[in-house]
């Protein structure tokens, strides 16, 4: 689903460049459940951004879905995260005057669903995250954890083949922490490819592998008790 | 174009100039007055042109009116302070020598008399004239018509009298036509009734009787009052006045510099410095209208730049969820057209009900300052027509404003 080799990545800085990933290599199949662990300012979130197709690459190669990502313009950009990826953010990232619904609705309409599939679609999908109830509120009016659900409505909406996820629990309490992952979780187990960034141990132990970066490069690679106890 | 009639499109547009109240409300103030102003400003003006021309209503507006005084200068013998009478062979010498200039001709004779129909009478003007005189200042006939050739010829007692003289020697409900009235003891028949014009009148409520009719009933000989001049289109009324009075002058042996002994009045001329004014007025108007019209537009560019900018994280969001740069600038660009668009329709709407306001406060009367104070389809579509391209040129800057920076660095905002 998403293979990555070599992957290098700089920031410019004044005449300098910030060299922050050096020569990424992973490989992440169809259905995997994964997060990166890393220290703040590891490179984690460069890296997601790069997969989400968000920002490009320097050097190396990068497959999504078996097609090499390689000048790609800002449309079909555009067009393959409609398709293909759905985010979800730390900071929920919703449109305050649009409700809860319309919030999920909106990956839809850009796709050219009608409105009224749309908004059936959304509606179905927040049922699925426990908030029908909450559809014609706006973010205003909800609670993180409900934010946070809200967000991954509207992530899974257009049936992505990947999620990602930056730091989703970030802002969360433990509580609603926990039913977050929990929704992830269910989201993997019908099938969806997650990918998530964290830096709590707790939240990595819930997903099935755990990758972790420092200073740029891939230290450890490997699967957790929940993958061994699935299996 | 077909984003355009998606109902989602403007689904989008509502939503976001919901939440943007006050934002809405100032960019449609500036356009709202622009179009305001040109509405009602240009409806003013033409409300004084109706004005105007109804003043000069009924006249052909290339006329000249000539007649006499008495001379300020002696000349060739004579003193000054002669009285000078125009004669119906300088009417003949004046058709010859500007034969090519001069359109119609009216020689006019004018007295006032006691006019009685049965037991009801009253004091009103009686003019001699030839049926030219209808094509000068055109008679509003109400009932049967105007002098003809024919009365001219038989030197008839007929008469055309006007409305207030009917009405007040008539009975109601009496059919005029081919009843007689008595003016200065004598029958005439009446053979039409005219309504005047609300304009200039120099007959007042005047009962016209055949030209040859009043010369021989009232002794006039070859003897005129005045006369009504109208040039050809394309001569120079200016110096074609100057042309006849000069030629008068001469044949009545006045002095070419005598500035009293003829009186004349150049209807072109009055009219033009109106017309003048008026043009001026309009152009005015345009100019100003258009300037803020211009500037509304530039307030409504600089405001959706604004809200662009304070709306890069959510256009981010909208982008990292699947909308390309196009949709975004088509969204950006639909906003400025939607608000200008608007803000038009609610000036015209409000330059229409103050016009309508002004009608029926100073354009109702007899004398009413602005007549019908109006503005054409034509000028409303090309107002509209301006709006929205200016609505679509300056909606492209926040547009590529919106979509020129990366959709991660816009996340990034806060
Ligand atoms: N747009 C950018 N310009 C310059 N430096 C950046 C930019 N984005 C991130 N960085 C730097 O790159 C490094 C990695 O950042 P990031 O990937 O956000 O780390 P993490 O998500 O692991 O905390 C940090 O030192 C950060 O300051
Ligand atoms: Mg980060």
């Amino acid at each position: 689903m998403i293979e990555i080799k070599n992957l290098h990545k700089s920031y410019p800085i004044g005449k300098d460049s910030l060299h922050v990933l050096k020569g990424i290599d992973l490989h992440i199949r169809e259905g995997e459940f994964v997060s990166i662990m890393g220290s703040s300012g590891s490179g984690k979130s460069t890296l997601l951004n790069i997969v989400g197709l968000l920002d490009e690459h320097d050097e190396g190669d990068y497959y999504l879905n078996g097609q090499l990502i390689k000048n790609l313009n800002e449309k079909k950009a555009a067009i393959l995260r409609n398709k293909f990826l759905g985010f979800v953010f730390q900071s929920f990232n919703l449109i305050s005057y649009k409700t809860a619904l319309e919030n999920v609705a909106l990956p839809l309409y850009y796709k050219g669903v009608s409105r009224r599939e749309r908004l059936k679609t959304a509606m179905e999908y927040l049922d699925k995250v426990g908030l029908k109830d909450w559809a014609n509120h706006l973010p205003s009016e909800l609670s993180g954890g409900q934010k946070q659900r809200v967000a991954i409505a509207r992530a899974l909406v257009t049936k992505p083949k990947v999620v990602l996820a930056d730091e989703p629990t970030g802002a969360l309490d433990s509580t609603t922490t926990d039913s977050v992952m929990d929704l992830l979780k269910d989201i993997n187990d019908e099938g969806m490819t997650v990918f998530v960034i964290t830096h709590e141990e707790e939240v990595a132990a819930q997903t099935k592998r755990v990758v972790r970066l420092k200073d740029g490069v891939i230290i450890s690679d490997e699967l957790t008790k929940k993958a061994t106890q699935s299996a | 174009m077909k984003f355009l009639f998606d109902s989602d499109t403007w689904q989008e547009i509502y939503g976001s100039i919901r939440k943007n109240k006050l934002r809405t409300f100032i960019t449609i103030l500036g356009v709202w007055w622009g179009i305001f102003l040109l509405v009602a400003l240009l409806g003013a003006a033409r409300g004084m042109e109706n004005g105007f021309n109804k003043l000069f209503g009924n006249f052909a507006t290339n006329s000249v009116f000539v007649w006499t005084q008495s001379t300020d200068t002696p000349f060739k013998g004579f003193q000054k302070g002669r009285r000078l009478r125009l004669k119906l062979s300088d009417i003949e010498i004046l058709k010859q020598e500007f034969s090519s200039e001069i359109k119609l001709l009216a020689p006019r004779n004018q007295t006032n008399n006691l006019i009685i129909k049965d037991f009801k009478s009253g004091n009103f003007n009686v003019s001699g004239d030839y049926p030219v005189l209808d094509k000068i200042q055109k008679k509003n006939l109400l009932y049967g018509r105007f002098i003809n050739e024919n009365d001219i010829l038989s030197e008839a007692k007929v008469c055309v009298i006007a409305e207030d003289i009917y009405k007040q020697l008539f009975d109601k409900n009496v059919n005029p036509i081919g009843e007689y009235i008595k003016i200065n003891s004598i029958n005439y028949k009446v053979v039409g009734v005219y309504q005047p014009s609300n304009g200039i009148s120099f007959d007042g409520d005047a009962a016209y009787i055949p030209f040859t009719t009043f010369q021989k009933v009232y002794n006039r000989a070859n003897k005129i009052d005045w006369m009504m001049i109208t040039a050809n289109d394309g001569v120079d009324i200016k110096q074609m006045e100057q042309d006849i009075l000069l030629t008068l002058k001469n044949l009545h042996k006045v002095h070419p510099e005598d500035s009293r002994a003829f009186g004349s009045v150049n209807l072109g001329v009055e009219i033009g410095k109106v017309t003048g004014f008026l043009t001026g007025m309009q152009f005015l108007t345009w100019f100003v209208g258009i300037a803020t019209l211009i500037a509304g537009v530039f307030a409504i560019g600089n405001i959706l730049l604004i809200t662009v900018k304070e709306r890069t994280k959510e256009i981010g969001i909208r982008r990292a969820i699947g909308a390309t740069p196009k949709e975004i600038r088509q969204q950006v660009i639909l906003e400025s057209v939607f608000l200008t668009t608007i803000a038009g329709m609610l000036g015209i709407f409000f330059g229409a009900v103050v016009l309508y306001v002004i009608d029926t406060l100073f354009g109702q009367g007899e004398d009413a300052a602005l007549v019908n104070p109006t503005v054409n389809i034509p000028i409303i579509l090309i107002a509209f027509t301006i709006l929205i391209v200016l609505g679509t040129l300056i909606g492209m800057i926040p547009a590529y404003m919106a979509t020129i920076i990366k959709p991660i660095e816009a996340l990034r905002e806060e």
